[in-house]
C-alpha cells in the first residue's frame, strides 16, 4: 500500500527557534541544510550556525502515514521558497521569539504572508517562555494584534512536551475547521 | 512570570503600549530611556538587516498605570513639581509660587496639596485638573517618541508622596492616535530624511523676521547640503518625528530648500504576485491518527 505523507510547516522570524523545534519532535536527525558560516560575519554573532536551505524532520504514524515537518528557511531572501513548502500543508506553527520585541512585526508579516498562501488552521508559538525577558503570551497577543479565535500557545522549543502540545493544539484545529 | 516588559519604541509604538496595559488592565510603571548604542548589531527578524543595538540609558520619562488606567506621568528634563504645575496652568500667581518654593521646597506634593487647600491657594479641582493637564501634555508628547528604550515594570507605582489622578486610556489613544495621524501626514511630506537642506538665494532677510525657536536655531545652524537630515537630527538628538516637523516648518517658511541626496536609495523589495496552490483537504481519519501518535510520542 502506498505511504500517504502529510506535512505541516514551521514558521517564523530567524532564530525563533524553527530548527530547535522540529529537532525537539522529529524521529529523524533534522536535515537541514547548514552552510557554514565564517566567524567574522555578523549573523555569527546571533547563532553559530544559519539555515540557509530548510529544515525537514519526520514522525511515522504507521506503514501507510507519514507526517513531515518543514521549517521555513531563516532568511526572506529564501522566502521564494515559502510558496512552494506552503503548498497541501495541513496547517502551520508560527514561532515567535518572545524576548525579542524587535522581530513581532517581521512575525506578523510572516504570519500573513502565510495565511494567504492557504486558508489551513494555524497556531502561534510563543517560544522561550523559559528565559526571564519573555513577553507573556497574552501580552504577546494584544502586540501582535493576534484575533482571540487564534490559539497562541507558550512554548519552549526545547521541551518536547511543549513541542507536543503545539502540534497537538494545531491538529484540534484542524479538526475544527473539518467539523465546520 | 516576568515582572518586566522590555523592549524599544522602534518595534512598539508607545499608542501600541497604551493599548496593551488598557487591554490586560495592567498596574506598573511605563519608564522610557535615552537609547545606549552597545557598538554590536543586532539582526532583525528577516535575518537579514542589522542594526544596532541600544539598551536603557539614563530615565527620560515615566508613565504609572493602576489597573489600566493613567494615573501619573513625568518628564525627567521638566520640573515635576505641584508648585509648578499650578504655577503653569495659572492657578498660582508669580508670587505665591516663588513664596511656595522658597518655603515648602522639601514639602511631597500630597503635603503640599493640604497645605494649599488649607491656605485656600485653590481648591481641590484645581490641583485635580491641573495634574490631569499636566500628566495628558507628557503622555501626548511621548505618543511622538519613536525609538527610546523602554521597560514596562509591573507593580510600580510612582515616588511616594506624589498625587495620582485616574485617567481612562481609551480617550488618550484615541486623541494621540489623531495627534500621530498628522505626523504621519508629515512623513508623507518629507519621506526622504537623507536629503540635504540648503538655505535659498538670499535668506538673510527671512531669517531676522522670523522668530525661531531653540530646537529650530540648532537645526538652522547644521544646515549644509552635506548634512542629511537625519544626520542633522542625529547632531541635534531628535527623533526622526522631531526632525520632520522642524524641517517642515521651515520649508513652508521658505527659510531653506531641500537638495537631492548623492546616492541613490537602498533598493526596495519586490515581492512576488501570490498564486494559491490546490489543496486536497486531509481526512477525518489521518488527523486523529496524527493525533494519537503524538501524544504518545
Ligand atoms: N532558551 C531557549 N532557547 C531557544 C528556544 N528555542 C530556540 N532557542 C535557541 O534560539 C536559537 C535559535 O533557534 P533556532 O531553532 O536555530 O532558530 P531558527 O532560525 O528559527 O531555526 C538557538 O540558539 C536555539 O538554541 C527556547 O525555547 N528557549
Ligand atoms: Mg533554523
Amino acid at each position: 500500500m502506498a505511504t500517504t505523507t502529510v506535512k505541516m510547516v514551521i514558521t517564523g522570524p530567524y532564530a525563533s527557534g524553527k530548527t530547535e523545534f522540529i529537532r525537539s519532535i522529529s524521529e529523524i536527525d533534522v536535515v537541514s541544510t547548514e552552510k557554514e558560516v565564517t566567524p567574522d560575519t555578523y549573523e555569527a554573532t546571533i547563532k553559530p550556525e544559519t539555515t540557509v536551505a530548510m529544515d525537514f524532520g519526520r514522525i511515522t504514524i504507521d506503514d501507510e502515514l507519514v507526517l513531515y515537518l518543514f521549517g521555513t528557511p531563516g532568511q526572506r531572501r529564501f522566502d521564494f521558497m515559502w510558496e512552494i513548502l506552503a503548498e497541501g500543508m495541513l496547517g502551520f506553527v508560527v514561532m515567535v521569539d518572545s524576548t525579542k520585541p524587535e522581530t513581532f512585526r517581521e512575525a506578523k508579516a510572516i504570519l500573513e504572508t502565510f495565511r494567504a498562501y492557504a486558508p489551513t488552521p494555524y497556531v502561534v508559538a510563543a517560544n522561550k517562555q523559559d528565559m526571564d525577558d519573555a513577553w507573556p503570551a497574552e501580552d504577546l497577543r494584544i502586540a501582535l494584534r493576534i484575533e482571540d479565535n487564534v490559539k497562541l500557545l507558550p512554548c519552549v522549543a526545547k521541551d518536547k512536551d511543549k513541542v507536543k502540545a503545539v502540534l497537538l493544539e494545531l491538529l484540534y484545529s484542524i479538526l475544527e475547521e473539518m467539523d465546520t | 512570570m516576568p515582572r518586566q516588559l522590555r523592549g524599544t519604541l522602534q518595534d512598539l509604538h508607545t499608542t501600541q503600549l497604551l493599548h496593551l496595559i488598557n487591554l490586560a488592565k495592567k498596574t506598573g510603571s511605563l519608564k522610557l530611556f535615552e537609547g545606549v548604542a552597545t557598538g554590536k548589531d543586532i539582526i532583525m527578524g528577516d535575518g537579514e538587516t542589522k542594526r544596532p543595538e541600544v539598551v536603557p540609558g539614563a530615565e527620560r520619562a515615566r508613565i504609572v498605570f493602576r489597573e489600566g488606567k493613567l494615573v501619573y506621568a513625568q518628564l525627567t528634563e521638566r520640573d515635576n513639581h505641584l508648585a509648578t504645575i499650578l504655577h503653569k496652568a495659572n492657578k498660582l500667581n508669580d508670587q505665591q509660587y516663588r513664596v511656595i518654593r522658597e518655603r515648602a521646597a522639601s514639602a511631597t506634593d500630597k503635603a503640599l496639596a493640604l497645605l494649599l487647600i488649607n491656605a485656600n491657594y485653590v481648591s481641590q479641582v484645581d490641583i485635580m485638573q491641573s495634574i490631569q493637564q499636566h500628566t495628558l501634555e507628557i503622555v501626548y508628547d511621548l505618543m511622538t517618541w519613536t525609538r527610546e528604550p523602554f521597560i514596562f515594570e509591573e507593580g510600580e507605582m510612582p515616588p511616594n508622596g506624589r498625587i495620582t489622578v485616574p485617567i481612562e486610556l481609551e480617550n488618550v489613544i484615541i486623541q494621540g492616535t489623531l495627534r500621530m495621524r498628522e505626523l504621519d501626514q508629515l512623513a508623507k511630506e518629507l519621506p526622504n530624511l537623507d536629503f540635504a537642506l540648503r538655505f535659498p538665494e538670499a535668506p538673510g532677510e527671512k531669517l531676522k523676521k522670523i522668530q525661531l525657536g531653540v530646537e529650530e536655531w540648532r537645526v538652522v545652524s547644521f544646515i549644509n547640503p552635506k548634512n542629511s537630515i537625519r544626520q542633522i537630527a542625529k547632531a541635534c538628538n531628535m527623533t526622526d518625528m522631531q526632525i520632520r516637523k522642524i524641517v517642515y516648518g521651515l520649508l513652508n517658511a521658505g527659510l531653506v530648500e531641500l537638495v537631492k541626496p548623492q546616492e541613490a536609495p537602498s533598493k526596495s523589495q519586490i515581492r512576488r504576485a501570490d498564486s494559491k496552490p490546490n489543496i486536497t483537504p486531509p481526512q477525518r481519519p489521518v488527523i486523529t491518527k496524527l493525533i494519537d501518535r503524538i501524544k504518545n510520542l
